[in-house]
């Protein structure tokens, strides 16, 4: 079974401040963007980010075939309980998720 | 018409000297480089100190004067020294002073300082924005530093003053670029919305190491042109900035209202400019300004141990667990009732993603990163050193022969200093824009 990773340009997680985080994965073409948008659901990204899948923002943007999702961050940027300063280390969660 | 210059993303990242000066012959009406950020962590507003070297500031910072003053435009930096608090504004003086009696010339500097006295901030009606923490006055008034992010209505201000450099305290990344467009009449939201693309330098671009930018703006929106040899901006290129660091890639927050770039058009003009129209700026009833705090969580002392041995690679979370139920109770033992935490991450094993991670592999070596955070310096590096004899030598079996795990350094305890915590995430409303900032001239 593929992962998105298979399919897509790059998955990339950011901070966006110290207590939101974001992850957009770059489809690179319309097919990729499709089959993105059709099989990843906002739950199964929730559910691997153990996150509440109301407090995430998801933003398919066709013209740019990327699919965004924001989320306030797991643990506020640079909590004693924080491992990833700058939010990087979300992203392969997202990337080795299965295309259903 | 206005035409800012932008070096890079930020003060201390470098830039394309050549391209830089390929600006300057472009006759510039302001070259505008962002000093901060707070993507590297609290420590900084904490402390109050920049993240880059002062040589690496200096030395960027005397080859943007030396550009300003041959394109005979002012230059802005706005959060200056990472974090914008007065020090650091002060630190960027020093500096700019230093650098300005080596040329042999004087220039006319006006500072923005942002700083804000936490016993007031305390006292103060501010409402959280979403994600922040619930804070009570005692945390405020804890905070080391708290900073208010100052909007394009303040850099105005200090541009006004007629200064040749502007040294900003904490501002919104955008503010410093969108100032002049707005003060000259051009398209209000393509003054934020070029201003938002071109905050990071060459990041909207190819090449995005390369820094240097121009930004045309005008009375229907803005055109990007990044300088650098091999570097071309795309409407790809340029929508995709939206993006960036964005929990939001359609809506801004901007001090006194926000940007919407929904309906936001992007042309290529040629291989290498993008020309942008459509953003729309929506002006807000009161005049808000976000605040940024940090405090001290507590004192921190690291240990990091290796291990090879392959039957403990294997069971090192069953060894770990064990270390620190055994720790817990010697730190009982020996000093008795103390309020501290140690944790011990596995490096190889889980210590980017902690519970979240879902992968196993079989490993050849792990790390173990033992980290204490306690009440003052001196009770965490104790606690570490009770840690040290179980890192060192403990055994999975009480039968085997006493094991030793490779420690990288001597002494094995490291001192980290205070740890800090963002504390706000929150917006105060202003009467005045400049009510909760300082402007200073300096000849």
């Amino acid at each position: 079974m593929s992962t998105v990773a298979d399919i897509v340009v790059k998955v990339r997680s950011k901070n966006a401040g110290p207590f939101w985080l974001t992850i957009d994965i770059f489809c690179g073409n319309a097919e990729a963007f499709q089959q993105v948008t059709q099989s990843l659901s906002t739950d199964r990204v929730a559910a691997a980010l153990h996150a509440d899948v109301a407090a995430v923002k998801r933003f398919d943007i066709d013209t740019l075939n990327v699919v965004k999702f924001s989320l306030p961050r797991p643990v506020i940027q640079g909590d004693i309980a924080d491992r990833d300063m700058h939010g990087a280390g979300w992203a392969p969660l997202v990337a080795e998720l299965s295309l259903n | 018409m206005t035409k800012i210059l932008i070096p890079s993303g930020a003060l201390g990242l470098g830039y394309d000297a050549e391209a830089l000066a390929r600006g300057v012959a472009l006759k510039p009406d302001l070259i505008a480089i962002d000093g901060g950020s707070t993507d590297s962590g609290p420590s900084y507003l904490g402390r109050g100190v920049s993240k880059y070297a002062r040589e690496s500031t200096k030395s960027e910072w005397a080859g943007m004067m030396r550009a300003a003053h041959e394109a005979g435009c002012p230059l802005v930096i706005g959060t200056a020294g990472t974090c914008g608090t007065d020090s650091m504004v002060d630190w960027l003086l020093d500096i700019t002073r230093e650098v300005l009696a080596e040329d042999n010339r004087t220039a006319k500097i006006a500072t923005l300082k942002s700083s804000q006295d936490p016993s007031v901030i305390a006292q103060t009606q501010i409402s959280p924005l979403s994600g922040a923490p619930s804070v009570s006055a005692e945390t405020i008034k804890s905070c080391e530093n708290i900073v208010a992010l100052a909007g394009a209505e303040q850099i105005a201000a200090a541009l006004a003053t007629g200064a040749d450099i502007v040294i900003a305290g904490r501002t919104t990344d955008t503010a410093i670029i969108a100032a002049v467009p707005l003060r000259n009449g051009d398209h209000t939201g393509g003054a934020w919305h070029g201003a938002k693309i071109g905050e990071c330098g060459a990041l909207c671009a190819t090449n995005p190491q390369s820094g240097v930018i121009m930004i045309d703006f005008d009375a229907d929106g803005f055109t990007i042109t990044p300088l650098a040899d091999g570097a071309y901006a795309t409407p790809h290129t340029v929508s995709a900035h939206m993006l960036y660091e964005n929990s939001d890639p359609f809506i801004l927050y901007e001090p006194g209202g926000y940007l919407d770039v929904t309906a936001a058009t992007y042309v290529a003009l040629d291989d290498r400019s993008v020309r942008v129209t459509g953003s729309i700026w929506h002006q807000s009833d009161s005049y808000t300004v976000k605040l940024e705090g940090a405090r001290i969580a507590g004192f921190q002392t690291i240990s990091i141990v290796t291990i090879r041995d392959a039957h403990y690679v294997r069971n090192v979370q069953a060894w770990c667990d064990d270390i620190i139920a055994k720790h817990a109770a010697k730190v009982q033992d020996r000093i008795g009732d103390i309020d501290f935490t140690c944790e011990l991450r596995v490096i190889g094993q889980d210590s980017t993603l902690g519970a979240l991670e879902t992968r196993q592999s079989t490993l050849i070596e792990v790390g173990v990163m033992a980290i204490i955070t306690a009440d003052t310096q001196k009770n965490a590096n104790t606690i570490a050193k009770l840690l040290n004899p179980y890192l060192l030598h403990h055994p999975l079996t009480k039968g085997e022969e006493q094991p030793t795990f490779a420690f990288p350094f001597s002494p094995a305890e490291i001192d980290r200093g205070a740890a800090y915590a963002f504390t706000l995430h929150h917006t105060m409303t202003l009467d005045d824009p400049m009510q909760a900032f300082r402007l200073e001239v300096h000849t």
